[in-house]
């Protein structure tokens, strides 16, 4: 690149800002693509649902139907086992909402008229708080819930109290 | 360049209805701190989360946008006079002015009787009323008359000075009226398709992934309608202040046509965390988001380079002595200086955001406010406000009342906002959510509201320094002139280290190219974005108050 009206540190700026920038895109969609830590995407194979539910299908996987609606999350409480891998679908039955875990990359806006989808793997035990993180009117500070990831044997047991 | 008195007097309005309505902003902040930090409780429990959110909204909406508009209108009035040395049209001047006005008061009213605490991105379905949709929709109506003034003259000055390459300043003034003027359109079609016939009851659907979407189109655009007029201070003013020159013209006339290009194809960078839209078309917007930190970085070099050139001229020697030299203590130094340094970081930060899977974990948290005070809360308002200091000195002969105190009040506006911005960050990095009256939070625990008791006491120093700023400013306006009666207005231009010179290719000086590109950028990345939107989600019956549950669609 040939720039005559430039001189050369100005050019050389040029040059480094843009090699830069380059290298911290090529890392960022790199990280994406090889841990699979990706953004949602576009759902048109799920339609929007008015009944949130914790479904099992399969050993240690769950598809978590998430209704969020003025003030509070459906269901509010998740309890898996520890290495369950979750699949999340969120929609919401007012106005905008916010989904987002503690501590784990999942973050999904939650939208009247529109499905949007997350896979997360739990693999330490704990509890996870997860929030509404839009504006969604005068109860939105309250609007919260936990996944909680118990230990095998405490899983199990949980399952005996609860009947399940 | 002689301005007539006419328009030293509606430049003095636009700045003075701009920082009112800042004021009015910046007391809602200081409450916003305190009640999240819990220390301040505005009475009973809904009443108070009420007037959080309706705060919220004022804070917004006057200091985004109201500030913002009125404040850069009335500037760049001046510098579009004073360098192309031809005057405005009168008649449009002032249509553009009271269209601004009666669009702001009308979106004043139904905020402040609580009709519109929508927060200033108002997402359908919470439903506004009607005045507030067409009172932003007058107020950029009104910036587009602006435009169009400012257009027509350049045009006449073309002919008048044919071969002439366009002063640098007007070069930024018009990146600035391209960028706003393409980044209105998607807020217009918003407002005046779906949200004006919705909240007036004749349709009863709509799409709220839709509405995001062309709400976005507008919305990141606007950071550089804040922040490019900063940067022509910084570029044409400040190296002069410095006792310096500008190191290079005609890389700064590159920087801001980059900006006409990059600027625009870049709002779903908000909306990673969207549904409706393929991560594929999502990673295409995160790059260009990247591309457009290219000449932000370029501001750093050329800017760093000029400081550098002034400190040396001023005597400073070795690798860093220059920067002692350098006029620490003149009001109009510290007053760019300081927003300068903010924006670091508010650069940095925001290159985070725009970090397409790393956004998943700062999205929608305290992060994200953490990251705009640094930017348009200091980059673009402080600037603005040392401005305010030299406008009226430049078209009213007063100098500011106290040097010191403007001075002061940098200084403390930048610990203040670096405090204020490390909390909200540290708390966002935690999960905890923005706009939330996190004061009456349940799951707020006890490091957290440590962090947000951080970031009230940084709160409290930007407010003292907004308080010792408009004192200041306000004393200044009702002081005798230092000058009597003023009439040749000279922005004192800096002069440039590398000229731009008769080698600058002609495609540098025109302006229709370069918005031709940024419109096909738009098309390019936008088309399949629709397309996707379009064919994943719904319109939906909904309406709602955000202060009731119940739909008001029956």
């Amino acid at each position: 690149m040939k720039w005559d009206f430039i001189d050369e540190y100005e050019a050389w700026a040029f040059k480094i800002s843009l090699g830069l920038v380059l290298v911290f895109f090529v890392a960022v969609i790199g990280i994406a693509v090889l841990k699979g830590i990706d953004v949602p995407t576009c759902v048109t194979d799920f339609k929007p649902f008015d009944k949130g539910e914790l479904v099992q299908i399969g050993p240690r996987e769950y598809q978590l139907k998430l209704l969020a609606r003025m003030w509070s999350f459906q269901p509010n409480e998740v309890v898996i086992p520890v290495g369950s891998k979750v699949t999340i679908y969120t929609t919401s039955l007012d106005v905008q909402h916010g989904f987002e875990i503690e501590g784990k990359a999942v973050n999904l806006m939650t939208i009247p008229g529109a499905v949007n989808k997350a896979e997360i793997v739990f693999n330490r035990p704990g509890e996870y708080r997860f929030v509404c993180n839009e504006f969604c009117g005068i109860g939105h500070q309250s609007m919260y819930g936990v996944i909680k990831v118990l230990p095998e044997a405490e899983y199990e047991k949980w399952k005996q109290e609860h009947g399940m | 360049m002689k301005i007539e008195k006419y328009l030293r007097n509606i430049t003095f309005w636009h700045m003075m209805i701009g920082i009112l309505s800042l004021a009015t902003g910046v007391t809602f902040g200081l409450f916003q701190v305190l009640a999240r930090a819990g220390i301040y409780k505005y009475g009973s429990f809904t009443y108070g989360t009420k007037i959080y959110y309706q705060g919220l909204t004022l804070h917004g909406v006057l200091n985004a946008i109201v500030f913002t508009t009125f404040f850069i209108v009335g500037f760049l009035y001046i510098v579009t006079e004073v360098s192309l040395k031809r005057k405005l049209n009168r008649g449009l001047v002032h249509l553009s002015f009271w269209t601004m006005v009666v669009g702001t008061l009308l979106a004043a009213w139904a905020i402040l009787t609580n009709k519109a605490t929508v927060l200033y991105t108002f997402y359908p379905p919470l439903q506004a009323h009607p005045a507030f949709y067409i009172g932003a929709t007058l107020l950029i109506v009104g910036s587009w008359i602006a435009i169009l003034n400012t257009v027509i003259t350049h045009l006449k000055w073309r002919n008048e000075n044919p071969g002439k390459l366009t002063p640098p300043p007007m070069v930024a003034v018009h990146a600035t009226y391209a960028v706003w003027f393409l980044a209105t359109i998607g807020v217009a079609v918003e407002v005046l398709f779906f949200l004006i016939p919705w909240s007036l009851g004749l349709v009863k659907s709509i799409n709220p992934e839709l509405a995001r979407t062309l709400f976005w189109w507008f919305g990141h655009p606007l950071v550089y309608f804040w922040l490019l007029p900063a940067y022509l201070s910084w570029y044409f003013l400040l190296p002069r202040i410095a006792g310096g020159k500008l190191y290079s013209e005609p890389m700064a006339r590159v920087v801001f046509l980059m900006f006409i290009l990059f600027s625009l194809p870049v709002g779903t960078h908000h909306q990673f965390s969207d549904p409706g839209i393929s991560s594929t078309w999502k990673a295409v917007q995160a790059f260009l988001t990247f591309m457009v930190a290219v000449p932000s970085l370029l501001t750093a070099f050329n800017l760093a380079a000029s400081l550098e050139y002034a400190g040396r001229v001023r005597g400073g020697n070795g690798l860093f002595g220059w920067i002692k030299k350098l006029p620490w203590g003149d009001y109009r130094f510290a007053g760019m200086i300081g927003p300068m340094i903010v924006f670091i970081f508010g650069g940095i930060s925001g290159i985070v955001n725009a970090s397409y899977n790393v956004n998943q974990v700062v999205h929608n948290t305290s992060w994200i406010p953490g990251h705009f005070h640094l930017t348009v809360g200091t980059a673009s308002a402080m600037t603005f406000l040392t401005l305010s200091y030299i406008l009226m000195e430049k078209l009213f002969g007063k100098r500011p009342w106290s040097k010191k105190l403007a001075t002061w009040h940098a200084y403390l506006w930048v610990v203040g906002v670096l405090i204020f911005s490390w909390g909200m960050m540290q708390l966002g990095r935690a999960g905890i959510p923005r706009r939330t009256h996190l004061g009456l939070s349940p799951y707020m625990n006890l490091e957290e509201k440590i962090l947000m008791g951080i970031s009230a006491v940084g709160g409290v120093l930007m407010f003292t320094s907004f308080l010792i700023y408009f004192i200041n400013f306000l004393a200044t306006v009702f002081k005798k002139p230092d000058v009597a009666n003023v009439e040749e207005v000279d922005l004192e231009f800096t002069d440039a280290y590398h000229r731009e010179n008769e080698n600058l290719p002609r495609y540098l000086d025109n302006f229709t190219i370069w918005i031709a590109i940024a419109v096909f950028l738009l098309i390019v990345t936008y088309g399949p974005i629709f397309y996707d939107v379009f064919r994943s989600t719904y319109a939906v019956p909904n309406a709602f108050s955000p202060f009731n549950p119940l739909n008001l669609i029956k």
